[in-house]
């Protein structure tokens, strides 16, 4: 089969046959359109739902940033203390979550605006859904007419196609999201382990920061010990 | 012809265009089954293009079924790929 056949096929699963046989087809046209309002609403919910998962994104990105500000004081700090070697440590860390960050920056300004297209898709479907409501009031007054149920039954597939592809294009950004989270959580966790993968071997960053930093707590505690001990040595020098 | 792009919308295409995106539909087809994607996205956008240029964009008012359904253009080559595999998991309808 070709490639827009199967797209076809692909849409048509999602799509919800509303309009089957049924005694009465003033009964049918009213059915369908029930059924369609609460389609719509899980279509609704679909989009809340994916609202929600971008944010949740976003806020996996804020804690990377978050990240990449620690690693730049600690460049500071160990530049400060005449560690280099450290410093640039940090640094290189900080421009491989950088990499990340931007990768990151780019996927959720994408699917702001796949969100932004498929808020105009509903709005799209609420209006075919009222205009299906207004063919079916039309129509109710002259179903015996043959040709009135071949408009409507095609106004109904028309619908439940429109559905589905809504369908298929939220479900193309949930998974789409999903994998951008998957990534995120993954390269928040390497981050807080301090082992992204391009710097594996290195010492942990952390840990040696954490020494250094107490190291000059150590240094500057001694050095505040000499200071109260160096007036006695002054004076006995001076009085010699 | 009906035609919707996936995820933008139906047009309205006359013989000769419905003709042309026959051979679109075709070498499409071909560069998927290649794993050509260069080529494969080279020729959506001008399928695309080509329906958004030849094509009678038909209003939300009114409610048809399309005869042709275009994949939304920046579908990926797996994902094209998959729409040919019955287990995807995009057949699944929307959770009721």
């Amino acid at each position: 089969m070709s490639l827009f056949g199967r797209t076809r096929t692909i849409v048509e699963s999602k799509m919800s046959k509303v309009l089957d046989k049924a005694e009465d087809p003033n009964e049918t046209l009213d059915y369908a359109y029930e059924k369609q309002i609460q389609l719509l609403q899980n279509v609704k919910r679909g989009l809340a739902e994916l609202v929600t998962s971008r944010r949740r994104l976003q806020l996996e990105h804020d804690r990377l940033q978050q990240q990449s500000d620690k690693l730049d004081q600690q460049a500071q700090q160990a530049v400060a203390a005449g560690r280099d070697d450290l410093a640039r440590t940090a640094l290189q860390r900080k421009a491989a979550l950088h990499a990340q960050l931007d990768t990151l920056d780019h996927q959720i300004e994408q699917l702001e605006t796949q969100q932004q297209k498929l808020t105009q898709s509903e709005q799209t479907l609420e209006t075919k859904i009222e205009a299906f409501r207004s063919t079916k009031e039309a129509m109710k007054a002259q179903y015996s007419a043959s040709q009135a149920q071949v408009k409507i039954s095609e106004a109904a597939t028309g619908i439940s196609e429109e559905m589905g592809d809504v369908g298929l294009a939220i479900q193309r950004a949930q998974d789409r999201t999903e994998q951008m989270q998957a990534r995120a959580a993954a390269l928040d966790e390497l981050t807080a382990e301090g082992a992204l993968p391009d710097l594996s071997g290195n010492d942990d960053l952390d840990r040696q920061l954490a020494d250094l930093s107490a190291g000059n707590e150590i240094d500057q505690q001694l050095a505040a010990m000499k200071a109260q001990l160096a007036p006695p040595q002054k004076q006995l020098e001076s009085g010699s | 012809m009906i035609v919707r792009i996936s995820g933008s919308g139906q047009y309205d295409l006359d013989d000769t265009a419905a003709h042309r995106l026959h051979d679109f539909d075709l070498h499409l087809t071909e560069a998927l089954h290649a794993g050509q994607e260069a080529e494969f996205h080279r020729l959506l956008h001008e399928t695309i293009t080509y329906i958004r240029e030849h094509g009678q964009p038909v209003p939300a008012s009114e409610v048809v079924p399309s005869e042709v359904i275009v994949p939304p253009e920046d579908v990926t080559l797996a994902e094209a790929r998959s729409f040919f595999d019955e287990d995807s998991g995009l057949m699944d309808p929307l959770p009721a």
